[in-house]
């Protein structure tokens, strides 16, 4: 548990890592909608 | 290049990789492109439209990402870059070079699906004129940099145009041709009071090459060459009178801040200019923009 407790990130590290993730997710959810309207307005002959 | 050591302690944050985009510099460009897409014939579907003002936006922000990964070894040496996410050491420079790749290649692709082809290639030729010829090319090579490199900070209004006609028509010349002219006394204006910098970081800047002087004498003669320049949409239909007198005055107000700074020797006057051409090239879109709106002068 000691070697674990060495290797672990530090909070800021983790906290700049749990930002990006959250960016990620941000992103690929727009992506989605994005793609899921476009298809939509494409369909409708525009 | 010279190589920069980097060692990010905690990684780039989302904060990092929103500077990277430029974020001040693509809201002009946005702001450009949005106009170009408002004043060409015809009409786009709204959700294409802001697909297409998207498209223009990640592009920009890619060329910017890239700039920063090849410039990072000169952006350490200035004061006004050496913050930056790269130089300072929060971003390895192979994830800007990642980032910036995938958003170009990403925001062409959207561009060429969502909206057409011509202004795909319209924002790829762009990203590439940016990237290669302005970043690698001419911007450690010649005092001319910016002269030909702005052609690529010129064309987002041709891509708006594009992206509703499918093709470029003279209006979006005109477009592209305001912000070419504007360029050279932008630039020059802040290379004025930032020589030392330039001079440090070995980018041959004109003041830097030819000195203050003829780097005054050319920034004049440009905001002399914007006046007919500024007329064009409205000598080509584009935009009618309101915005004709607009231009008119802003363009007098331009020539009068290269005439004070011709006379004034003080850096204050070249710091009036830079902030001075910011607000010009944004009010003669907004004019255009306006103009359109009312659109009375049809």
């Amino acid at each position: 548990m000691a070697a674990d407790s060495t290797n672990r990130p530090s909070d800021a590290r983790m906290r700049v890592i749990r930002g990006r993730n959250r960016a990620l997710l941000l992103v690929l959810v727009g992506l989605a909608v994005l793609f899921y309207a476009l298809t939509f307005v494409r369909m409708g002959g525009h | 290049m010279p190589s920069v050591i980097v060692s990010p302690v905690a990684g780039a944050a989302v904060g990092d990789y929103v500077q990277i985009l430029k974020p001040r510099v693509m809201s002009l460009v946005v702001f450009t492109g949005i106009v170009g897409l408002a004043v060409a014939p015809g009409h786009l579907h709204p959700f294409l439209a802001a697909v297409a003002i998207l498209c223009i936006a990640v592009g920009a922000g890619a060329s910017g990402a890239i700039n920063m990964w090849y410039d990072r070894d000169i952006d350490r040496v200035m004061r006004r870059t050496a913050s930056r996410p790269l130089p300072a050491g929060r971003m390895l420079p192979g994830e800007a070079l990642g980032f910036g790749c995938v958003l170009a290649v990403g925001s062409v692709a959207v561009m060429g699906i969502a909206v057409n082809w011509s202004a795909a290639a319209l924002l790829a030729l762009t990203i590439a004129f940016y990237v290669f010829v302005y970043t690698m090319w001419l911007k450690r090579r010649t005092p001319q940099n910016i002269v030909i490199g702005g052609a690529a900070g010129a064309l987002p209004p041709l891509i708006g145009w594009a992206a509703v006609t499918g093709d470029v028509g003279w209006g979006a010349i005109a477009l592209f041709a305001i912000i070419f002219f504007w360029t050279p006394p932008h630039f020059w204006a802040l290379s004025l009071y930032k020589s030392d910098e330039y001079a440090a970081a070995g980018i041959p800047m004109l003041p830097v090459v030819a000195g203050a002087r003829e780097t005054k004498r050319q920034m004049l003669l440009y905001t002399l060459v914007l006046w007919p320049v500024t007329a064009a949409p409205w000598l080509l239909g584009l935009a009618g009178p309101v915005y004709a007198a607009g231009a008119g005055v802003l363009s007098l107000m331009f020539t009068l801040c290269a005439v004070r700074v011709w006379r004034d020797d003080s850096e204050r006057s070249a710091r009036q200019m830079f902030a001075f051409s910011l607000a010009y090239l944004f009010l003669i879109f907004a004019l255009l923009l306006a103009d359109h709106g009312v659109g009375g002068w049809r």
